[in-house]
C-alpha cells in the first residue's frame, strides 16, 4: 500500500484542487497540504525499505511479469522523499510569490500531476509503463512552462516541447524493438532476457536509442540545448520545480537502465559524455549574464556529475552518484528559489540590473551564499562530499582524465557562483535609468519590506537547512547512498523482488 | 507483409525527421505526428504478424496454439495513440498561441530566448 501512496496522494490533491477551481484560496491550502502528505508518505516508504529492503507491489494483483508492478529499491525510495520535498519547497514559494492569474488558471493542480509523473516515473517496474509516467510529467510540464502565455515562454515552450517529444519517440521505438527482442516489457523480466540472449547489433541499438531519448530528457553533453532555452522563461517557481526534478527523472532512468538492463553496453561513452557535459554546462553559463540563465547552463554541468558515476560503473562511483543527485536536487531548486527572491526586490534578473542587495538583504545574501558555495563544492556543505565521492571514485579505477575535468569544472562552478555574488549582492546597485525603457510589469516598484513576512523565505530557508544539513550528517546520507549503490550493482535483488513482489 | 510494414515505418520516420528539420513551425507539428505513427507502426510490426489466430486458449485445451496474434503490442499503440493525440492537440494550440503573440511560424524569428 505504501507503495502507491505517492502517485495517490498527487492525484486526489490535483483533483480535489480542481473541483475547487473558483477558489483559490482553496486551492492553495489544498496544494500545500498535498504536498506535505506526500512528503509524509515518501519518507514512511524510505525507511520502510531501509528496514525491510526493496519492496513490489503488482498492482490488481497480476502476478509479475504479466501485470503492470510498482517496486522501490532505495534508489527510487531517496528520489520520491527528493520529489517530496522539492514539492514542499515549491509550493511554500508559490503561496508567496505566484502570481494570482496563474493560481487561478490551475496552477496547484499541475504542479501535483508533475509530482505524481515524476513519483510514478520513479516507482514504475515496467518500461512501457515508464513512457506513460514520462508523458504524465510531460504534458504537465507543457502547460505549466506555457501558462501565462508570455512571448518568451511560449518560444521556449516551443522548443521545450519539440524536443520531448522527439525524446518521447525515440523511447517508445526503443520499448518496440526491445518487446521485440524479449516480448516482455517488466524491467526485471527485460534485465533476465536480455542478459541470456547473445550480444548482437539490435542489443547494442536499443541500449543507444534509449541513451539518446533518457539524454535529451536528462540534457546530456550534444543534447541539451532546450534546457538553456526555455527553464528561464516561466515564474521562477515552475523553474525552480523543473530545474530540481525533469533532468533528473533523466538521470534516473539511465541509471536504472544502465544498471540493469544494459550493464555492458555504453558506459565508457557515458564517462565521456559526462566530461563534455560538465565542461560545455560550466563554460557556458561563464558566458551569460543573467541570474537563471546562469543557474539553467549549471544543471548540465551538473548533470554531468550525476552520470559520471554511471560510466564509471563501480559501486563507489555510483554511491557518488546518487550522493550527488540528493545535494544537486536541493541545492538547484534553492538557487532557483533565492534567483526569485532578488527578483522580488529589485524586479529583474538581469544581473547588470541588480546590486546591493547584500547591503540591504543580508539575510538573502546568506540565503544565496549557503547554495551556491555548496554547488561549488566548498566544506562542510553537501557539494563537498558529493565531489569528494566521485573523485575517490575516478582516482580509484585510475580514470585520470575525468577526475582533471571535474576537479576544474567545480573550480569554474565557484566562478560562475562568485559572479553572482559581486554582480547581485555587492557591487553597488546601479542608479542610472536603464537605456531601455522597462516594460511596465518588470517596473514594477516592489515595496523593500516584501521579504519581511513572506513564506518564500521560509522555502528557501528551510533547503539551506538541508543542505547544511547533508553536509554535517554526510555519515547518514553517504551510507543510505551507499545501500542504493550496492542495490544498483546487485541486479538479481532487484530481480528477486520483482518476482517475490505482494499484491 | 512484414518487410513492406518496416518499409512504411522507415518512410514516416524519414519524412518525420525531414519535416522536423524544416524551418516553419506548422511542419514542425506535422513531423512530430509522423515520427510518433511511425513508432506505433514500428510496435506493431515488432509484435510479429499474424492472421486470423486470436490468443484464445482453445476448449479442451491448456495453451494458445502457436503461432497466435500477440494483443500486447496493440494494446502499447493505443495507448500511445491517446498520449500521442493529447499532445498534439496542445502542441497546436501552442504554436496558435505563438503565432499571434510573435506573428510568424518561421522557426528562425523564435530566437529571443536563445543563449
Amino acid at each position: 500500500m505504501g507503495l502507491v501512496l505517492p502517485i495517490l496522494i498527487p492525484l486526489t490533491t490535483a483533483i480535489a484542487a480542481l473541483f475547487a477551481w473558483r477558489w483559490r484560496r482553496w486551492q492553495r491550502r489544498l496544494g500545500l497540504a498535498g504536498a506535505i502528505a506526500l512528503l509524509a508518505a515518501s519518507v514512511t516508504l524510505l525507511m520502510q525499505v531501509w528496514r525491510q529492503g526493496s519492496q513490489a507491489l503488482w498492482m490488481g494483483n497480476w502476478p509479475a511479469p504479466f501485470g503492470i508492478a510498482l517496486i522501490a529499491d532505495l534508489l527510487s525510495a531517496i528520489m520520491v522523499v527528493l520529489a517530496a520535498t522539492i514539492g514542499v519547497a515549491v509550493v511554500l514559494f508559490s503561496l508567496a510569490h505566484m502570481d494570482p492569474a496563474r493560481e487561478a488558471f490551475g496552477y496547484y493542480p499541475l504542479v501535483h500531476i508533475l509530482l505524481m509523473g515524476v513519483c510514478g516515473a520513479f516507482l514504475t517496474g515496467d518500461l512501457f509503463n515508464l513512457y506513460v509516467w514520462f508523458e504524465v510529467m510531460l504534458m504537465a510540464s507543457f502547460v505549466l512552462l506555457a501558462l501565462g502565455g508570455e512571448r518568451a515562454q511560449l518560444e521556449g515552450a516551443i522548443k521545450y516541447v519539440t524536443l520531448n517529444l522527439m525524446a518521447s519517440a525515440l523511447f517508445l521505438t526503443a520499448v518496440g524493438l526491445l518487446y521485440g527482442l524479449v516480448g516482455t516489457l517488466n524491467m526485471a523480466d527485460i534485465a533476465q532476457r536480455v542478459r541470456a540472449t547473445a550480444p548482437s547489433g539490435a542489443k547494442t541499438a536499443i541500449a543507444f536509442l534509449l541513451l539518446t531519448a533518457f539524454g535529451i530528457k536528462a540534457a546530456i553533453f550534444p543534447l541539451f540545448f532546450w534546457l538553456p532555452a526555455s527553464y528561464h522563461t516561466p515564474p521562477v517557481a515552475v523553474s525552480a520545480i523543473f530545474a530540481g526534478l525533469l533532468t533528473k527523472v533523466g538521470v534516473y532512468a539511465l541509471l536504472r537502465v544502465f544498471t540493469l538492463i544494459f550493464t555492458e553496453d555504453g558506459h565508457a561513452l557515458i564517462l565521456i559524455l559526462s566530461g563534455l557535459t560538465m565542461l560545455t554546462g560550466v563554460l557556458g553559463a561563464l558566458a551569460q549574464n543573467e541570474f537563471r540563465r546562469i543557474l539553467s547552463f549549471h544543471i548540465i554541468s551538473q548533470i554531468g556529475y550525476m552520470i559520471m558515476g554511471l560510466g564509471l560503473l563501480t559501486t563507489a562511483g555510483l554511491a557518488g552518484s546518487i550522493f550527488y543527485i540528493i545535494h544537486h536536487i536541493i541545492v538547484k531548486t534553492n538557487l532557483f528559489l533565492t534567483s526569485g527572491l532578488a527578483h522580488a526586490v529589485h524586479g529583474s534578473f538581469d544581473l547588470s540590473r541588480l546590486g546591493g542587495l547584500y547591503r540591504t538583504h543580508p539575510g538573502l545574501a546568506v540565503l544565496f551564499l549557503i547554495p551556491a558555495l555548496s554547488l561549488a563544492g566548498l566544506p562542510p556543505l553537501s557539494g563537498f562530499f558529493a565531489k569528494l565521492l566521485l573523485i575517490r571514485a575516478g582516482l580509484q579505477v585510475g580514470q585520470w582524465a575525468i577526475v582533471a575535468i571535474a576537479l576544474g569544472v567545480s573550480l569554474l562552478t565557484l566562478l560562475s557562483m562568485m559572479k553572482i555574488w559581486t554582480e547581485a549582492f555587492w557591487k553597488p546597485k546601479a542608479d542610472d535609468p536603464p537605456l531601455v525603457a522597462p516594460s511596465p510589469a518588470i517596473a514594477r516598484p516592489v515595496p523593500s519590506g516584501v521579504l519581511a513576512t513572506h513564506w518564500g523565505i521560509v522555502s528557501s530557508a528551510g533547503l539551506a537547512f538541508l543542505t547544511v544539513g547533508i553536509g554535517l550528517g554526510a555519515e547518514f546520507v553517504l551510507a543510505l547512498a551507499e545501500a542504493a549503490a550496492e542495490q544498483l550493482r546487485n541486479p538479481d535483488l532487484y530481480i528477486s523482488t520483482m518476482f517475490r513482489g505482494r499484491s | 507483409m512484414e518487410s513492406v510494414l518496416a518499409a512504411v515505418t522507415g518512410i514516416l520516420y524519414a519524412t518525420g525527421l525531414y519535416m522536423l528539420l524544416r524551418r516553419s513551425v506548422v511542419k514542425l507539428i506535422i513531423g512530430l505526428g509522423l515520427l510518433s505513427n511511425g513508432s506505433n507502426l514500428l510496435i506493431f510490426t515488432m509484435g510479429r504478424l499474424v492472421r486470423g489466430r486470436p490468443p484464445i486458449v482453445p476448449e479442451g485445451e491448456s495453451s494458445v496454439p502457436l503461432p497466435y496474434a500477440d494483443p500486447l503490442p496493440q494494446a502499447l499503440i493505443l495507448t500511445a495513440i491517446v498520449i500521442s493525440f493529447g499532445v498534439l492537440a496542445f502542441a497546436l494550440v501552442l504554436i496558435h498561441r505563438a503565432y499571434r503573440a510573435v506573428g510568424t511560424d518561421d522557426l528562425d524569428d523564435l530566437k529571443t530566448t536563445d543563449t
